[in-house]
């Protein structure tokens, strides 16, 4: 019963990190670029949840729908000011400005909100589910996780296998001339990604704050560092990867802390990547391109 | 008026002027041919006729409007499309994907509707699926609408790339070496294909290429490229007979 328990949190778990790690792979498979920042819009949606619902008083859907809002003007806005003007520049020059990024982000909560950490109150109010006469206990919390996250992969999928939109994506993602010059808008198309993903991560910044409620300006940077671990286990550029990657990264951690070390989790989460990375470098969804000669 | 008129084009990089004071004038339904050897500036011509390149001299005119320097996105709104000398399909797309990213700026429907599907998300997808599948009626890949582009013969893949050109409602189209690795049944059967979508669409084709039987076969007039200038210009038959090309180009 224990290992039920600890599979089903960390398949919740895992769908956080699924939902952040769409937002890294897709930004990756589209603008070809690691956004180190990604993390941090999870923690500004969570302050922004803090601040409507908690400061404010307002009603947690307010609160949600706000910090989805605010998470995607934001995604849009460092797209359209810290990378697009470096949209021809190396890779490093970008991947350092996003972690430029990230440390901005980090600040200007520190600046605002203070370094003490934040309770935050759940967002969810569904209560636990008590299965086996009560040796299963299902937090709420896990339960609207892995739907929400179910229901917005299945949504994610259609919309870029089966819209105009997603097909744009797909097209920029494999040969950015080529779309432009079928009149396909590609600075229009990376922004929709970053504003998706930006969204994405909104909704996971409110679930990871509802299942751990600790708010601090460095909320983010962990779950983000495991996201994009998670993105690279399945494959970088591949969304079914991040989804899988996401949810095992979960699912063995949490095997981990109940059964081997707490203290060792992550250790043990980021030597699986190592072994993924050393045998399938291209990760597990990801393909080989052979250069031709 | 011609439909695609260019004044003196010249393109330079860094201290190689690879195109020089190019001249071109295409009438609307012609079909117009492009050759010259390996080098010569043929493709460079046609990176700055679709904005991949901007020119340093010269201008563009199509159908009245000037499109020198313009973007890639805002010439082929304006009805410039093209095909690639090496093909750059969306090779992990489906064939008939393929066709439905051409039709990209055809059709419109909001990304709000296409996340919530709302009804009018369905229809608009219809009518691109139904659009998609008439123009790969046109090149007989109908039955192959669901395989990824990548799995498609090395014909039906240049194939392909036309019928996605076709798909962003051009008024001229531009097929960079169309012939290219065919053997000689292929190139007869896509020459049978020019010609139909010239008269099936209207179009006003420029092509290059090497392949002379394919050139004479169709083309009623040429230029010849050569060091990045025009050598000759005119009829098939007459540039075809002119000693300068034998000797530049044809040889003895």
């Amino acid at each position: 019963m224990d290992f039920l328990s600890y599979l089903v949190s960390g398949i919740s778990l895992g769908s956080i990190y699924a939902l952040i790690a769409l937002g890294y792979t897709m930004v990756y498979g589209i603008a070809k670029m690691l956004n180190f920042a990604h993390g941090d819009i999870i923690m500004v949606g969570g302050y922004v949840i803090f601040t409507l619902c908690t400061t404010m008083g307002m009603p947690t859907p307010v609160g949600i729908i706000g910090s989805v809002l605010v998470c995607t003007i934001l995604g849009v806005v460092i797209e359209r000011v810290a990378y697009k003007p470096l949209r021809k520049a190396t890779s490093l020059a970008v991947l350092i400005t996003a972690i430029g990024v990230s440390y901005f982000l980090q600040n200007a909560a520190l600046l605002i909100f203070g370094s003490g950490t934040k309770s935050f109150t759940s967002v969810v109010s569904i209560p636990a589910l008590h299965l086996f006469d009560g040796a299963l206990v299902i937090s709420g919390e896990t339960i609207v996780t892995i739907i929400v996250s179910v229901i917005i992969m299945v949504v994610l999928s259609l919309f870029i296998n089966k819209t105009k939109p997603g097909r744009a994506m797909l097209a920029v993602s494999e040969d950015r001339g080529a779309a432009q010059l079928m009149g396909v808008n590609v600075n229009g198309t990376i922004t929709l990604t970053f504003a998706i993903g930006s969204a994405l991560a909104a909704i996971a910044g409110a679930l990871l704050c509802s299942a751990y409620p600790a708010l601090s300006p460095t909320t983010g940077a962990m779950p983000g560092i495991k996201a994009f671990t998670a993105a690279v286990f399945g494959g970088i550029g591949s969304i079914p990867g991040a989804m899988i990657g996401g949810i095992l990264l979960g699912v063995i951690e949490n095997l981990s802390k109940g059964y081997i070390s707490t203290q060792l989790s992550d250790t043990i989460v980021f030597c699986v990547l190592i072994i993924v990375l050393l045998v399938k470098p291209t990760g597990l969804f990801g393909k080989k391109i052979d250069e031709k000669v | 008026m011609a439909l695609l008129s260019v004044k003196n084009l010249g393109i330079q990089f860094g201290g190689l002027r690879a195109v020089d004071e190019f001249n071109l004038e295409i009438e609307k339904g012609e079909l117009y041919g492009l050759i010259g050897p390996n080098g010569a500036g043929k493709t460079t011509v046609f990176n700055m006729l679709t904005g991949v390149y901007k020119p340093t001299a010269g201008e563009i005119v199509l159908d009245g409007k000037n499109i020198t320097g313009k973007k890639q996105i805002e010439i082929n709104k304006l009805g410039v499309a093209r095909t690639f000398q090496n093909i750059r399909l969306f090779s992990q797309m489906s064939v008939l994907d393929n066709v439905k990213a051409g039709l990209h700026n055809q059709y419109k429907y909001s990304t709000i509707s296409g996340i919530f599907r709302i009804p009018t998300y369905f229809k608009t997808e219809k009518k691109m699926n139904d659009r998609a599948l008439e123009l790969l009626r046109v090149f007989d890949l109908q039955d192959e609408a669901d395989f990824l582009a990548s799995n498609l013969p090395y014909g039906k893949q240049r194939k392909l790339e036309i019928a996605r050109a076709l798909a962003t409602n051009p008024k001229l189209l531009l097929l960079d070496e169309p012939a290219a690795g065919m053997n000689p049944n292929e190139t007869a059967e896509l020459m049978d294909t020019i010609k139909f979508v010239r008269k099936e669409f209207d179009m006003t084709i420029l092509l290059i290429e090497h392949d002379m039987r394919l050139v004479s076969g169709i083309c009623e007039k040429l230029t010849v490229l050569n060091f990045g200038k025009v050598l000759a210009q005119g009829k098939t038959s007459e540039v075809l007979s002119n000693p300068e090309v034998i000797t530049a180009y044809l040889g003895e």
